[in-house]
C-alpha cells in the first residue's frame, strides 16, 4: 500500500492544473477531480472565514477516517494537496519541495501557460522521484 | 466512522491534552441543520451574523463530508459527489487545522453533530467529543421538558459544558 494516494495542484481560481494518482483504489474521471478541486478550493476559502482569530490562511490539514489530506498554499494562491495515509509524516516539507520542483520545471518552462494545465516531462520526472517513499523519509532532516 | 457501544457515560472525562483555556466556540446541529447550541468563549473575530455563521458552519461540514466521502482511496464504490449520506455512512473526517484553529468534529448515529473550535496546536479530541456528546445525552436529551430539535436551553448542561471545556483549556 503507497504511503501518498494522490497529488492535486490547482490555480488560483480553483480549477484543476495537475492530478497524480498513486495507487488509491477505485478509479476518479477527470470531471470528478475537477469537481473535488474545486470544491476543497471553495471550503480552503470558507474556513477562513469561520476562523475566530485573523489572520487565517486556510485549511492546512484535513484528516478524515481513512486518509489525511495536507495542503499548501503559495503566496500566488497556487494549492498543493497531498492525499496520504493516516499519519503519514514529513508532507509539509514534501509539499514544499513539489513547489520547489514546480517553480523550477513548471514555471521556468517557456512554453507553460499560466494557470493551465500542467503538460511537462521534466517535472513528471523529478516528481515521482521525490514521492518516492524512501526520498520522502529524507525530506524530514 | 465509529459508533459507541454503550450508554453509559464516561465515568471520567479523558484528560485534557494540553494545558490553558484554550478552546474559541462549540456549535451543536441536528440532523437537518439547525443549530440547537452555540457557546462562545474566545471568540475576537466575527465576520457574519449568528444565523450567517451557522449555516456556513453546517455547510463547510457537509460539503467537506461529501469531499472526504468521494476522495476515500481505500474504497472502490464511492457513489456520487454531493450525494446525502446517512451518518456513518461513508468516509467522514474527524478535525482539520489550520494556522490560526483547529476544528474537531463528531457526528453521533442520529445526526448530532458536535463541532469544537480550538487553538491549533490542540491534541486529538475525538475522546473529549464523546463525552461532551455524553453530557448531551446526559442533561438535554433526558431532560423530560426538552422538545428534540428545539434550541438547547437548559442550564445544567451549559454549566457542566463551560466547566468541562474549561478544564479542556
Amino acid at each position: 500500500m503507497a504511503a501518498i494516494y494522490s497529488l492535486y495542484i490547482i490555480n488560483k481560481s480553483g480549477g484543476l492544473i495537475f492530478c497524480k494518482d498513486y495507487g488509491s483504489a477505485g478509479k476518479m474521471d477527470t470531471n470528478d477531480s475537477l469537481r473535488l478541486a474545486s470544491l476543497w478550493h471553495s471550503m480552503h476559502a470558507i474556513s477562513q472565514q469561520l476562523s475566530p482569530v485573523n489572520g487565517c490562511a486556510g485549511i492546512e490539514l484535513l484528516q478524515a477516517d481513512t486518509f489525511d489530506l495536507h495542503c499548501f498554499q503559495s503566496l500566488t494562491g497556487t494549492k498543493f494537496f497531498v492525499v496520504c495515509e493516516p499519519g503519514t509524516l514529513h508532507m509539509e516539507s514534501l509539499l514544499k519541495y513539489i513547489y520547489e520542483l514546480y517553480t523550477d520545471y513548471v514555471l521556468k518552462n517557456p512554453f507553460y501557460e499560466m494557470e493551465m494545465p500542467i503538460r511537462c516531462e521534466l517535472f513528471d520526472l523529478n516528481l515521482s522521484q521525490a514521492i518516492q517513499k524512501d526520498r520522502v523519509a529524507l525530506l524530514g532532516r | 466512522m465509529q459508533f459507541f457501544g454503550g450508554s453509559e457515560i464516561s465515568p471520567s472525562p479523558p484528560p485534557p491534552t494540553v494545558s490553558g483555556n484554550n478552546a474559541h466556540m462549540l456549535y451543536v446541529f441536528n440532523r437537518n441543520g439547525v443549530c440547537l447550541l452555540y457557546r462562545e468563549w474566545n471568540r475576537p473575530l466575527k465576520t457574519l451574523n449568528p444565523q450567517q455563521d451557522h449555516k456556513l458552519m453546517f455547510g463547510l461540514l457537509f460539503s467537506l463530508k461529501s469531499l472526504t466521502a468521494k476522495m476515500d482511496p481505500t474504497s472502490a464504490e464511492k457513489g456520487n459527489l454531493g450525494v446525502p449520506q446517512l451518518p456513518g455512512q461513508g468516509c467522514s473526517f474527524h478535525s482539520f487545522r489550520t494556522n490560526t484553529y483547529k476544528l474537531s468534529f463528531m457526528e453521533s448515529p442520529s445526526g448530532i453533530k458536535i463541532i469544537l473550535v480550538t487553538h491549533p496546536r490542540t491534541g486529538d479530541l475525538r475522546e473529549s467529543l464523546k463525552y461532551i456528546y455524553n453530557l448531551y445525552v446526559e442533561y438535554v436529551v433526558k431532560n423530560p421538558l426538552y422538545s428534540p430539535g428545539a434550541p438547547i436551553k437548559c442550564e445544567l448542561f451549559n454549566s457542566t459544558l463551560d466547566q468541562y471545556v474549561r478544564g479542556l483549556g
